[in-house]
């Protein structure tokens, strides 16, 4: 019943589990009781704003319910004491000017009375000004990246990545705590500040998410968007990419870690450290199995997620690297492609993602891993001098 | 008045079955005939709800845990996308579309629809477009993974699936305009004389309005979707900042066509609803008038919404603030046939036959749809909701609830008057509280997942969200298998059971109940005179 | 000459197979243009040459029925109000699918375009000024702007006469001079090969000379879309009247009742209509 994710899918697939369907139906409910949620409302808000959301909803909720009874109240009396076999005689009337006027205007008095507390909410929500702090979100097909413009981490950049391992998402380890809401790399800000987030996009629209905030703003290529937050209590709160974005659009996770300000400086300076650290020599000169190595990291970063892990891709969208003649032909057909990328095509250009060393490794790495034993040796430099061409 | 229609047999109907005139399947493929015209779209929109049924069931079968199960993430959304296109454009629209071609000639008193031959092409039109669609999954990439609302640049991405998807929306999009300019001009046309439009029956009203909403917005989204070729094959950058396009652009006019598009599925089976309560109130419908400004309302404001779909794409707060009130506004036209048919029902002598159960089903649901619909029309509110579960739950009500309760409730009203035998009346309640029952299991508990903030068109989820997920697969899974009672129900029709009388309901008014049951071939070769008692109004 | 409207009942033509044929001629081009995009063989240039061939039958099976049925006395005047309001909503759906376009260019000038080149955009946009014409900010190549008063302004002067020969050929219909509604539809379909023909030249010089192509970001998308679907509803229009002055030489209409020469007359006045907004808003402004 384990989905085979190597094979590409196919209509057939969803059959073969049918009969397992009544099986799966009961382990579910198993494991769902284990962490039972039931969970019915809005999210514990953790901003000020999130709770005035929170009471908005609840209050619009409590008008609807009353409306609703009211009109059905009507109609269940109708229902009870005008039906036919009761003996009920129809009456004959089929026009009133007065109770027509009056169910006009009263629905109009009440839109009016929650437009109110409606626009005000809203007004507070898109004022983006007077930030503590601001970080740029690009969403990347399926994951984020989060670049630090001011504060203590100003000029700090990295990928957020889902973290939950295949195994749980095809079923063959029990899932954990957070499944699915999970990143190897969260994004970090300080309690009681208020977060100025600019959103972006690389390839498709992805939308920015934090329930707990009531954020979520959508990250269109070629646009720079706003939203702003301003975390109440330190702690860890998740959200979802929540605009369809592909094939892995279930699984790119928002994950915010709200620490003190001291953590937060101090999170900042360890991670510039480690950052400046790693930074390699770009005019290192590489051997081939460090390459390689390092480029296989690269790739199941970035790459496997279309390409899959054994190369194989998932064709015919995403096609095989393993004997692809771009991969097995020039060296700089290759390394076009992976800068550049295709236009038109889930193909990103991951120049601007990639530093140069990143490049030749994972271009290295595709031309000697699985079949592809072409045995070169792809320096930094000469990405470098792709650069800007 | 049957005698109206026997006399003067000479006249120019040239289309005349009972002599000569192709037999077999030629008949059905050369008709001109209204009412086999209206068969088909019936037909031909129960075979493709049954098809993007089973989408949905396979949407609900990997859903019912978590973990991926049955498909992969790109099958998941192939289906999820041909799923929205199936019902919408293959199932809800072509149905009203049936019940228009069979009815509104016989509501008016008119020997056939204006364009009779033209009515045919309308029909003939959907095939070839519903073969685009489904041979599409078959195709190298597959369907298009986008979702019903195609955006760019994911739609950019797609592979040759997504072309199909685009040639068989402007081939719908020529079928809903031809068959709406018909629907439109026969109804301004061809009443009987003395039948004046503020006499003519409601659900006349509804599709004149839906008529031309369809002819205003069809072509909207021709224009959206060849965009959106040209942007894939011929480099042009309408939804592309680096051409200086915008992929925002794509949403504009999509939701410009997109949000009448859910009123043109709305309206229709507001004219239904308005026909069946009457009847078993056997009482006039209340407000006639104000009935028919409410839905000119509707079909006016429809216009000025658009961008309540599109509240977290970055729009400027001035943009957010007018749509807001904009949208809040449909809510009092719409309050008004609420109230309308709340009072039409207010002391009259109610029975609970079948169709009525089913509009009942569909004021109460119908309502909570609109209900959440305003909770929805709150920026600041939806900022939380949008493209999460709550909103799936939100439009099934009104499209499934309201829209499909409504046909089945016009399937069982006038199911006598095209077979001549009365359905089986236990199945057709059985059908009723089937559906009702599982159709609550299946969507009631996504409002609690969206507002728990679980993202919709997702194929997996987090752990928290498990148990409602359960309990709304099973809920589905119990709705769709009691719409299979449907097709028993049909057939016992068609092929025997009690004779049905030209009148089967006492409470029902209109020109379709004086002639027999089941309707001839021919009705109204020659004007009827018109009765103002089989009038609404 | 046909018959005045003789019929008393309202008209319902016999079962006909041309629907089927003209869905499937839709059928193949669909298929067809999806192949042709998508594959490098020639299968789908030969559906679609195929499915234009079907189609073209069916236009001309389907039209020589409706005309004899015309002529032939069938349409009392009953179904000639159908005919009336029919043409009237389909041009208002033509209407509308311009209006797509016309949105889209509005939209880009007044609000994608200024936005990015708003310092809120800066970050990702450095240096990208707000003019129009633009090809948006990474379409590095120069281009030039088709310019309002040379060829575009001789158009507009064509289509405009061609709107008062049309005008005036229908005067003629209506009171029964034969030869002047001759020359004056003739003259219509003149001028509007002669617009074709410019327009054609047009985009020829377009891509050899300015570098103006339909890849030339918004500015060509928006050119070239708007103008192109104009230019083929010209195209169908001179056909239309074409089909009406072949059937005004055989003595088809009279002076009461020609609701087909009408029906394109309209047409044509949509088309120029049209071509005024192209003018104003894609050429000159
Ligand atoms: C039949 C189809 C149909 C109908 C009739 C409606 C009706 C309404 N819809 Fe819905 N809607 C859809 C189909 C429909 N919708 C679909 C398909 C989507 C999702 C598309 C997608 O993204 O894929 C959607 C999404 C959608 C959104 C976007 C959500 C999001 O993506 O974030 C919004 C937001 O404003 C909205 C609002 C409304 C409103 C205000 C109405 C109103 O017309 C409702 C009016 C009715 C009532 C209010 C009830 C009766 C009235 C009374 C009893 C009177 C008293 C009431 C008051 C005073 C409040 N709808
Ligand atoms: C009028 C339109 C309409 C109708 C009737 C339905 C009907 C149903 N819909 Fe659908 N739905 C949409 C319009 C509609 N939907 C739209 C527009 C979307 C948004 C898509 C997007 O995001 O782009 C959507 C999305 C959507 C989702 C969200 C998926 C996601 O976001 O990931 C779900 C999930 O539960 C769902 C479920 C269902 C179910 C269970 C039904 C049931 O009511 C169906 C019941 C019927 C049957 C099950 C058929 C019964 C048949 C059989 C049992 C036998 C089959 C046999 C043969 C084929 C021979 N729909
Ligand atoms: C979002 C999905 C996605 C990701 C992530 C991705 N690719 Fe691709 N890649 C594609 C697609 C789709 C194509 C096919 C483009 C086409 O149609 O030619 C492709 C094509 C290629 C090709 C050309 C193969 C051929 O035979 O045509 C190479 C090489 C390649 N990718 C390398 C990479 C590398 C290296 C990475 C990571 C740094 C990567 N890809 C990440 C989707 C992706
Ligand atoms: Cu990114 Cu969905
Ligand atoms: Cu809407």
């Amino acid at each position: 019943m384990a989905r085979n994710s190597h094979k590409n899918c196919s209509a057939m697939h969803w059959r073969r589990g049918y009969a397992g369907l009544l099986m799966a139906g009961l382990l579910g409910a198993l494991s769902g009781a284990a962490n039972a949620a039931w969970e019915i409302n809005l999210q514990e808000p953790a901003s000020a704003l999130a709770r005035r959301v929170y009471d908005l909803h609840t209050l619009l909720l409590w008008v609807i319910v009353v409306i609703f009874i009211g009109v059905f109240a009507v109609v269940a009396y109708s229902l009870v004491f005008h039906r036919k076999s009761k003996g009920h005689k129809a009456a004959d009337f089929h026009e009133n000017t007065k109770v027509e006027v009056a169910w006009t205007i009263v629905p109009l008095l009440i839109l009016i009375a929650i437009a109110i507390p409606s626009t005000s909410a809203l007004v507070q929500m898109r004022d983006t000004s007077q930030p503590d702090l601001t970080i740029k979100a690009t969403g990347h097909q399926w994951k984020w990246n989060y670049e630090y413009l001011t504060g203590d981490a100003a000029g700090l950049k990295y990928m957020s990545v889902l973290a939950t391992p295949r195994d749980q998402i095809e079923n063959k380890a029990p899932k954990g705590e957070h499944y699915l809401l999970e990143v190897d790399r969260p994004l970090v800000v300080p309690v009681g500040k208020k977060v100025r987030m600019l959103l972006t996009a690389s390839d498709v629209i992805h939308s920015w998410s934090v329930p707990a905030f009531a954020v979520k703003t959508d990250a269109v290529p070629g646009f720079l968007r706003d939203t702003w937050f301003r975390a109440e209590k330190e702690g860890t709160y998740r959200g979802q990419c929540s605009e369809l974005c592909g094939k892995d659009h279930g699984f790119m996770p928002v994950v915010v870690e709200v620490v003190s300000a001291e953590k937060f400086a101090a999170w900042a300076a360890d991670q510039k450290k480690t950052m400046a650290a790693a930074s390699e020599d770009p005019a290192k000169v590489w051997k081939l199995d460090e390459l390689v190595a390092h480029g296989e990291k690269v790739y199941t970063a970035n790459c496997a997620a279309c390409h899959q892990p054994t190369g194989q891709g998932l064709p015919p969208v995403f096609p095989a690297l393993d004997g692809s003649k771009i991969v097995k032909g020039p060296k700089k057909d290759h390394l076009d492609r992976v800068m550049n990328g295709k236009p038109g095509t889930a193909m990103a250009a991951f120049a601007a993602q990639l530093s140069d060393t990143d490049v030749a490794a994972v271009v290295a790495y595709e031309r000697n891993a699985w079949n592809n034993k072409l045995g070169e040796v792809i320096q930094p430099a000469e990405v470098k001098a792709l650069r800007g061409k | 008045m049957q005698a109206t229609q026997q006399v003067g047999a000479a006249g120019h109907h040239e289309d005349d079955s009972h002599g000569h005139g192709p037999t077999g399947l030629m008949r059905w493929i050369t008709t001109t005939n209204h009412k086999d015209i209206g068969s088909m779209y019936l037909m031909f929109s129960f075979v493709m709800f049954l098809v993007g049924g089973a989408m949905s069931l396979i949407i609900r079968a990997e859903l019912m845990s978590p973990g991926l199960q049955y498909v992969s993430p790109e099958f998941y959304n192939q289906m999820l996308t041909l799923h929205a296109l199936i019902m919408v454009f293959g199932a809800i629209m072509p149905a009203f579309v049936g019940f228009a071609n069979w009815m509104i000639p016989l509501m008016i008193g008119a020997p056939d629809m204006a364009f009779a031959r033209m009515n045919n092409w309308s029909f003939w039109l959907l095939p070839p477009a519903a073969i685009l669609l489904s041979a599409s999954i078959f195709v190298p990439g597959g369907a298009a993974g986008t979702g019903w609302t195609l955006y760019p640049p994911l739609s950019i991405q797609m592979g040759m699936g997504m072309d199909m998807a685009i040639f068989a929306i402007h081939i719908l999009g020529m079928s809903s305009i031809m068959g709406s300019i018909n629907i439109v001009t026969t109804i301004l046309n061809m009443r009987a004389p003395g039948m004046t439009l503020m006499k003519m029956p409601m659900f006349c009203w509804t599709w004149l309005v839906t008529g031309f909403l369809l002819i205003a917005t069809m072509p909207i989204l021709a224009g959206a979707v060849t965009m959106l070729l040209t942007d894939r094959h011929f480099g042009t950058s309408f939804f592309n900042a680096a051409g200086g396009g915008d992929p925002v652009l794509f949403q504009h006019i999509f939701w410009f066509f997109g949000h009448p598009e859910v009123y043109i599925i709305a309206l229709p089976a507001f004219g239904v609803v308005s026909h069946v309560i009457p009847a078993f109130s056997r009482k006039r419908l209340f407000g006639y008038t104000s009935m028919v400004y409410a839905i000119a309302a509707i079909g006016l404001i429809s216009f000025f919404v658009w961008a309540h779909h599109m509240y977290v794409t970055g729009i400027p707060l001035t943009g957010q603030l007018y749509f807001m009130y904009a949208t809040m506004l449909i809510a009092v036209p719409t309050g008004v046939k609420v109230f309308n048919w709340v009072t039409t029902m207010w002391r009259g002598s109610l029975t609970f036959e079948t169709p009525m159960l089913f509009a009942l089903g569909f004021l109460v649901l119908f309502t909570i749809g609109g209900l959440t619909g305003v909770v929805l029309a709150m920026t600041a509110v939806d900022i939380q909701m949008q493209d999460t579960y709550y909103v799936v739950a939100h439009f099934h009500y009104v499209m499934v609830a309201g829209a499909l309760f409504s046909a089945f409730a016009g399937l069982y009203y006038w199911l006598p008057k095209w077979t001549g035998h009365m359905y089986n009346e236990g199945l057709g309640k059985l059908h009723f509280w089937l559906s009702m029952i599982f159709f609550n299991v299946a969507f009631f508990p996504q409002h609690f997942l969206g507002l728990a903030g679980m993202p919709r068109r997702i194929p997996d989820y987090a752990q928290q969200f498990a148990d409602f997920n359960m309990v709304s697969s099973i809920g589905a899974f119990g709705f769709g298998f009691s719409q299979l009672l449907v097709i028993v129900v049909v057939f016992q029709a068609l092929r025997g059971g009690a004779k049905a009388a030209a009148r089967p309901w006492e409470g029902a008014r209109g020109l379709e109940w004086t002639v027999p049951s089941p309707a001839p071939h021919h009705t109204f070769e020659d004007p009827p005179a018109f009765d103002p008692a089989e009038s609404e109004a | 000459m046909s018959h005045p409207a003789s019929a008393s009942r309202y008209f319902v033509p016999a079962p006909s197979h041309w629907p089927l044929v003209g869905s499937l001629a839709l059928l193949l081009l669909a298929s067809g243009a999806v192949l042709a995009m998508n594959s490098s063989t020639n299968g789908g240039f030969m559906l679609l040459g195929g499915g234009f061939a079907v189609l073209v039958t069916m236009l001309f099976g389907w039209f020589s029925r409706v005309i004899g049925e015309s002529e032939g006395g069938s349409y009392n005047l009953h179904v000639d109000r159908s005919f009336r309001w029919a043409m009237a909503w389909f041009i208002f759906s033509e209407v509308m699918f311009f209006a797509a376009f016309f949105g889209a260019l509005f939209y880009i000038r007044v609000l994608s375009v200024p936005e990015l080149a708003s310092p809120e955009q800066a970050l990702l946009w450095e240096g990208f000024k707000n003019v129009w014409p633009s090809a948006g900010p990474a379409v590095k190549d120069a281009f030039t702007p088709m310019h309002a008063w040379g060829i575009p302004a001789i158009n507009t002067l064509l289509l405009l006469s061609s709107g008062v020969t049309v005008t005036w050929a229908h005067w003629a219909l209506v009171a029964n001079k034969r030869q002047q509604l001759i020359v004056g539809l003739a003259l219509t379909i003149l001028l509007g090969l002669v617009f074709i023909s410019l327009q054609a030249y047009e985009y020829a010089e377009a891509y050899s000379h300015l570098n103006l192509k339909m890849t030339t970001g918004v500015y060509g998308s928006t050119f070239y879309m708007l103008t192109g679907f104009h230019g083929f509803h010209v195209t169908l229009g001179v056909t239309m009247l074409t089909v009406i002055l072949l059937r005004t030489i055989k003595g088809h209409f009279t002076s009461e009742r020609h609701f087909a020469f009408e029906a394109v007359a309209w047409y044509w006045h949509f088309v120029d209509v049209v071509w005024l907004g192209l003018f104003i808003v894609v050429y000159w402004l």
